[in-house]
């Protein structure tokens, strides 16, 4: 009896201990830098990457000296792809390690895992990809690109520059891909493409048997009418689809295929020789002539030790993340959330194109679209190329349920979904 | 006194026989009174405070406990390896989400008080009719039982007539939770897709956010792992877990003795699926996502995982296990993050080679030993004192 | 006399010599301006440089296609550069001058003339006339190809002249395929009525879309167009019928080769699973260790060898196949008798082989180049392409298939295999060593796992999770087809592709897999052990 008491207080003992642990104050000389992008599972291949692109920043940064006379100290945490999991390790981040700044989250389920936790306890997260837009959260800022500076270019492009007339929307069936369908479906029509010129596609994640679906593209485009297929397939199923097309015998200058979430890394695993041509709309190519995008290629060779990594679109949206934070930072003097999100409203920082990118007060970046044709080496060949910088549009103007809404999270709105019908800040039921 | 014993009722027996299942309901009970009172009336400074990070994840780990529970009661008494019961804990879940979801209201961001934000999304324009009614607490928690209790009594129903068992067995049950995560993957089935269901606000009127909250959930957590607990002990102690044993040493002798089988059988997989349902819905709102991933065939192999780790057939080692393995990950995950992979594999293989009984395998050599330590150092004094 | 004809002829070649230099210098004039062109000028001036008679344009034209024509920032001098590596030599066109290329950063110094789709379809069809006439049989049929789709790029009477000249009848019916289309819009209708008999039974889709087109500008009121519009009918109707056939060959044959992936996937299981026992988690991450192998190999071997993908076949079953054994050595062999416990020791294993190619290789997927024989497709008629790669699966895991039933039934191996699978014991007191033979056993089967990798190294990601994608579908496979059963495999391999690529063109991609689940989890209802069941007493248990 005396042993049974024995193990139950060493139990408790032992669980007390830990969340003392836990609860312990952390020591304030250093700016701790959160990074929250799976290590393993199925996210790994994408978002390993965008790890060591921060953990690269922090290096760099540290070696200018830090901030405000602080080095910084990068945690890493693993999701493992998790997307409950995702929620758990942004509380541990910010509750247990105290850090000052995420940088993490690729796939929009773990985003939104992640919002409620990180607006709890007023954390601060860079989300560095493109998304389907439809949010703007006050502790969050997006620095991929939003429908409108990515799909919308890229169809206009394709209509005006290339003559289609007739296309397939094909994506992966979650919410990325049916937005952006949609959205475009709703902007096709706006420009009087008939509804029986449009064939939408939806496939699961990790779809690898694309015979059927490859040859309908097939039929489909073989009806007299320039035709495209808009890709948001996503992640792996990306390698099989285009070894499909290749093996089909579908080429860029028949039915060019443009894609939104295929860049430099998704197509170093295959070989492109079949493929030059097909499309892809990003913010950032590799091949962008700029310096500073030279500079940032060798400094990520020699930060990886390999000289063949590619750098990508998601790479570039870190990168400016980062410096625009550490800015934001010594602007505000403090790495206090209230106070950086007040120095990130209009802030400017060099973009790796040769331009520049301006935080927008609805959490989205101006960013300049650029599409690009897939070459024989796996790099992307500027085609064409936005004027100048795109305001990111976190509700889209195509839907009929967001057109009302903006994002301003500056005063005297301080909203994130604010109905400009209403004129009331969320959670009200739209004016129609 | 076995004859005292068969007098008494099953809980009493349960309360005065088995010693390792009072401690875990001690250890339980003990838990959910100390870790709300530490969290709630210390402030964060002080050093008795628990921290709602751990509250929240000491909650995950329970409702991961009750549904190792669920699956040693099948697995361990009754031998039915059940690769797919991930499928009952996610349904479950998804009934107590779309609780939370009706309760968002017209707190969603397009305002819309019928439809989920999802739903607005993507351009749906009434309430799919298998959302109706969960709006209503009682209603939904009846679902919670209900829909995985249904499921398992179909699938029950069909598979032990049919007399499948072993690995085919297994192999069907992992291809109806693939099946079921294909067809929540689609959009078109109203259930948000790959995002689940999510941005709840509160759960009866309570704000989900807020501590108060969060510690009644790890009560209620822990309350129904002890009533798990409780239910699968006096099932497995009752003659019925008897003859569950029986089918799971020999089932065709079991058969041939003129027990009905397959009652027994579909008996305790609808009880299991239930209880996975419960921990389900309690998990749901701890961790504030539902998404089609808890049906990954993947899921369901881990919490064979833990079972086999805590120690196959004991009830109190399956929750043993399922803490230990999951505190397990949340660690490495946190302290090794490009290594846990290799530590978790690692201790799954030792733990096949090693600990065949699992974890609390462990325990009665040690014990043993402490005895005969304990023993000879008694001689040694005794020794001495001549 | 003669020294006046010689002096002709000479004056004739030498004024020929003239117009061909004179050519190259407009030629290299007109390529100069390239780099500074839009893309609406760059499409003006490759027109322009078709025209010439140039003898160098063809290659000028071919490095612009293949997007290797750079020109150099401080003098505008034109180079062809297939790849910029450091320790190539590049070679400018027009002069006598090469580089020795000593760094990535002198790409710096060099600017590609890029081309889009719209000027990549301008080269090939302007190649395509090049090549026509020229060129190889197969060069001058895909350049007859190339002209179906614009057949207005040619005129008439050279189109004539060439199909009078041409050798080959098969290349000479496309090109009267694209004479016909021409015709097709002539003003005189015998000519548009002789044409569309041409048209007849072709199943180009080009020529499909020619006749909806003409058929839209026939009006069938008009009795001098009605008898013109019933044949455009008639015609249309046999080729949709024919068309029709083509879809279900393809749907079986997609369905088979979906169905040679699964076997392919699924016939290592058979053994380790099926015949062993062991609920092997880590089979998957063996297809990985294949398909690994076969990117290591064709980094061993000299850079676009056609043959890397032969060798990898015995590597990958070596190195799969070994670690295989080590496996089985190590830990499974502790465990027999217990095939639930080996359950939970092979997913800790495939963990740690996730994360030791993670950890080795890096995450992200890695490249493996598919041979020259096994790209592109075969025609079996002008609607009906098939892929090589496809067909080559097919073969391939049929030869494995049988190859294997052939180690299992014909060797000495493999009847101490079965013999000691069946009775263990027995087995031993026979002089079997038992211990060998499951190790050897195992490692079959991982071996086999491991070629499935080189096969599927060709279809799909060469990346960590690689096995995860297919264990799920090989399990299903094995008890489908009954436990213990090669023969089962194959069969339940081979229905459920083709139920799967039947039923995807209805009920979508996620459907029809869900479809099938349903229906394997009904069907083991009705045969509990699956298609081929085992009979006899090691059933039970």
């Amino acid at each position: 009896m005396k042993k049974a008491v024995l193990t139950r207080a060493s139990k408790l003992f032992a669980v007390t201990t830990l969340a003392a642990g836990i609860s312990l104050a952390n020591a304030e000389d250093t700016i701790k830098v959160g990074v929250l992008h799976s290590l393993s599972g199925t996210m790994a291949i994408s978002e390993t990457t965008l790890k060591d692109t921060v953990l690269m920043m922090v290096a760099e940064q540290n070696k200018k000296g830090g901030l405000l006379g602080k080095k910084l100290e990068p945690v890493v945490v693993d999701p493992a792809s998790n997307w409950p999991l995702f929620a758990e390790k942004t509380r541990e981040l910010l509750a247990k390690e105290g850090v000052d700044v995420i940088f993490g989250c690729w796939t929009s389920v773990s985003r939104k895992s992640v919002l409620p936790v990180i607006e709890e306890l007023n954390g601060l997260l860079f989300y560095p990809v493109q998304y389907e837009g439809e949010e703007s959260s006050r502790n969050v800022f997006y620095t991929g690109a939003a429908p409108n500076q990515q799909a919308i270019p890229a169809v206009d492009y394709l209509m005006k520059e290339v003559g289609v007339k007739r296309w397939v929307l094909a994506g992966t069936d979650y919410v990325y891909p049916r937005t952006t369908n949609k959205i475009l479906e709703s902007y096709l029509k706006s420009k009087g493409v008939d509804a029986a010129d449009i064939m939408v596609n939806y496939t699961p994640f990790g779809h690898s048997d694309w015979q059927t679906i490859v040859s309908d593209i097939k039929g489909f485009g073989s009806a007299g009418k320039k035709t495209a297929v808009v890709s948001t397939v996503n992640g792996d199923a990306n390698v099989p689809f285009y070894k499909e097309l290749a093996n089909q015998g579908i080429s860029a200058e028949d039915i060019p295929v443009v894609a939104f979430s295929v860049g430099e890394e998704e197509l170093s695993g295959f070989d492109t020789s079949p493929l030059v041509g097909h499309l892809a709309a990003w913010n950032y190519f590799q091949s962008a002539d700029a310096d500073i995008n030279y500079d940032f290629i060798d400094q990520w060779h020699a930060y990886t030790g390999d000289d063949s990594r590619v750098t990508n679109d998601p790479m570039e949206a870190t990168y400016i993340g980062f410096s625009m934070w550490a800015k934001a930072v010594e602007k505000a003097g403090s790495a206090d959330v209230d106070k950086v999100r007040q120095a990130m409203y209009g802030m400017t920082v060099p973009n790796l194109t040769g331009g520049m990118a301006t935080m927008n007060a609805n959490h989205h970046l101006s960013k300049p679209v650029l599409i690009g044709e897939i070459q024989a080496d796996g790099q992307f060949d500027i085609v064409w190329q936005t004027d100048g910088e795109i305001k990111g549009d976190a509700w889209t103007d195509f839907l009929p349920e967001s057109k009302n809404i903006v994002a301003d999270w500056t005063a005297p709105i301080n909203c994130g979904n604010y109905n400009i019908v209403s004129k009331t800040c969320g959670s009200a039921v739209a004016a129609e | 006194m076995p004859v005292q014993a068969t007098h008494m009722g099953p809980i009493t027996r349960l309360l005065t026989q088995d010693k390792n299942g009072r401690r875990l309901l001690l250890v339980i009970a003990v838990l959910a009174i100390v870790v709300p009172f530490c969290n709630l009336l210390f402030p964060a400074e002080s050093v008795l405070h628990i921290s709602t990070y751990t509250m929240t994840l000491l909650g995950k780990y329970l409702c991961y406990a009750l549904l190792a529970i669920a699956v040693d009661l099948i697995w361990g008494y009754c031998g039915i390896l059940s690769l797919g019961h991930g499928a009952f804990f996610a349904l479950g879940g998804y009934a107590m989400g779309m609780y939370l979801m009706r309760q968002v209201g017209d707190r969603g961001v397009y305002g819309n008080p019928e439809l989920p934000d999802f739903m607005v999304f993507l351009n749906w324009q009434e309430l799919p009719w298998y959302w109706l009614g969960f709006d209503s607490f009682a209603f939904s928690m009846l679902m919670v039982l209900l829909v995985p209790g249904t499921l398992a009594f179909v699938f029950g129903a069909l598979a032990f007539r049919s007399r499948v068992s072993g690995v085919y067995l297994s192999i069907i049950t992992q291809a109806m939770t693939y099946a079921l995560m294909l067809a929540f993957f689609r959009n078109d089935m109203g259930f948000g897709g790959n995002n689940g269901l999510t941005d709840f606000k509160d759960i009866l009127g309570f704000d989900l956010q807020s501590d108060g909250t969060r510690a009644g959930l790890f009560i209620a957590s822990a309350l129904a792992l002890m009533l798990g607990y409780v239910i699968s002990r006096v099932i497995t102690a009752s003659k019925l877990g008897r003859v569950l044993v029986a089918i799971r040493d020999s089932e065709s002798r079991a058969r041939f003795l003129g027990y009905r089988v397959e009652h027994y059988k579909l008996f305790v997989f609808v009880v299991s699926a239930m209880l996975a349902g419960v921990a389900g819905a309690l998990y749901v709102p701890q961790v504030g996502i539902i998404n089609p991933s808890e049906f990954a065939p993947i899921f369901s192999i881990e919490i064979i995982i833990w079972v086999a780790v805590g120690g196959r057939g004991s009830l109190y080692g399956a929750v043993i296990g399922a803490v230990l393995v999951n505190y397990a990950k949340t660690w490495f995950t946190g302290a090794f993050a490009e290594l846990w992979l290799f530590l978790l594999g690692g201790l799954f293989v030792l733990t096949t080679l090693y600990l065949p009984r699992g974890v609390i395998g462990l325990w009665p050599p040690l014990q043993q030993r402490w005895h005969r330590y304990r023993q000879q150092r008694d001689l040694v004094h005794q020794e001495d004192c001549l | 006399m003669r020294i006046f004809v010689l002096f002709c002829l000479a004056c004739c070649s030498w004024s020929a010599q003239a117009q061909l230099a004179e050519a190259d210098l407009t030629l290299q004039r007109l390529a100069q301006q390239l780099a500074v062109a839009s893309y609406d000028e760059k499409s003006a001036l490759i027109s322009q440089m078709a025209q010439l008679p140039a003898e160098r344009k063809k290659p000028l034209l071919e490095a612009l296609a293949s997007n290797s024509l750079y020109s150099r920032e401080s003098d505008q001098r034109l180079f062809v550069i297939e790849r910029f590596k450091p320790g190539e030599r590049i070679q400018a066109f027009f002069y006598d001058e090469s580089l020795l290329i000593e760094s990535r950063r002198q790409k710096r110094d060099f600017d590609k003339i890029g081309i889009n789709n719209a000027i990549r379809r301008t080269l090939s069809s302007e190649l395509a006339l090049m090549e026509v006439s020229s060129g190889s049989d197969q060069q001058r049929r895909l350049a007859a190809e190339q002209l179906l789709k614009s057949p207005q790029d040619i005129d008439a009477s050279r189109l004539q002249a060439l199909i009078a000249q041409e050798s080959s009848p098969a290349v000479a019916e496309v090109l009267g395929l694209v004479a016909a289309l021409q015709q097709l819009t002539s003003a005189d209708s015998s000519q548009r009525l002789a044409a569309i008999k041409t048209l007849q039974r072709s199943l180009y889709p080009q020529v499909r879309v020619a006749l909806v087109q003409h058929q839209g500008r026939l009006d069938a009121s008009n009795p001098l167009q009605a008898g013109e519009y019933q044949l455009v009918q008639k015609t249309l109707a046999s080729i949709d019928q024919l068309q029709q056939l083509n879809g279900y060959a393809r749907d079986l044959y997609f369905g088979l080769s979906l169905g040679a992936v699964l076997l392919l996937a699924a016939i290592g299981l058979a053994i380790t699973f099926g015949v062993m026992g062991v609920i092997n988690m880590a089979h998957g991450e063996m297809i990985m260790l294949g398909a690994y192998t076969t990117y290591l190999v064709q980094q061993l071997m000299p850079a676009g060898s056609e043959v890397s993908l032969l060798v990898a076949i015995p590597a990958a079953f070596l190195v799969s196949g070994l670690v295989g054994v080590v496996i089985e050595r190590s830990v499974i062999r502790h465990l027999y008798g217990r095939p639930l416990e080996t359950l939970l020791a092979t997913f800790g294993i495939s963990l740690i082989l996730q994360q030791a190619v993670r950890s080795i290789f890096g995450p992200l997927n890695r490249e493996v180049a598919t041979p020259e024989w096994m790209a592109g497709t075969f025609m079996l008629n002008p609607g009906l392409e098939l892929t090589w790669n496809r067909l080559y699966i097919i073969i391939f895991s049929l030869l494995v298939l049988v190859l294997l039933a052939w180690v299992m039934k014909r060797t000495l191996f493999g009847l101490q295999m079965r013999a000691v699978t069946m009775n263990r014991p027995m087995a031993s007191s026979m002089g079997i060593r038992s211990g060998w033979v499951d190790a050897l056993t195992f490692g079959l089967g991982s071996g086999i796992a491991g070629i499935a990798g080189v096969a599927l190294s060709q279809l799909t990601n060469v990346g960590p999770n690689l096995g995860q994608a297919y264990i799920i579908d090989s399990f299903m496979v094995v008890v489908f087809g009954g436990v213990g059963n090669l023969w089962g495999t194959l069969v339940a391999a081979m229905s459920l592709g083709v139920a799967n690529k039947v039923i995807e063109p209805f009920a979508g991609a996620v459907l029809a897999k869900i479809l099938l689940l349903v229906f394997i989890i009904l069907f083991i209802q009705k045969r509990p052990r699956g298609l081929f069941a085992l009979k006899g007493r090691a059933v039970e248990g």
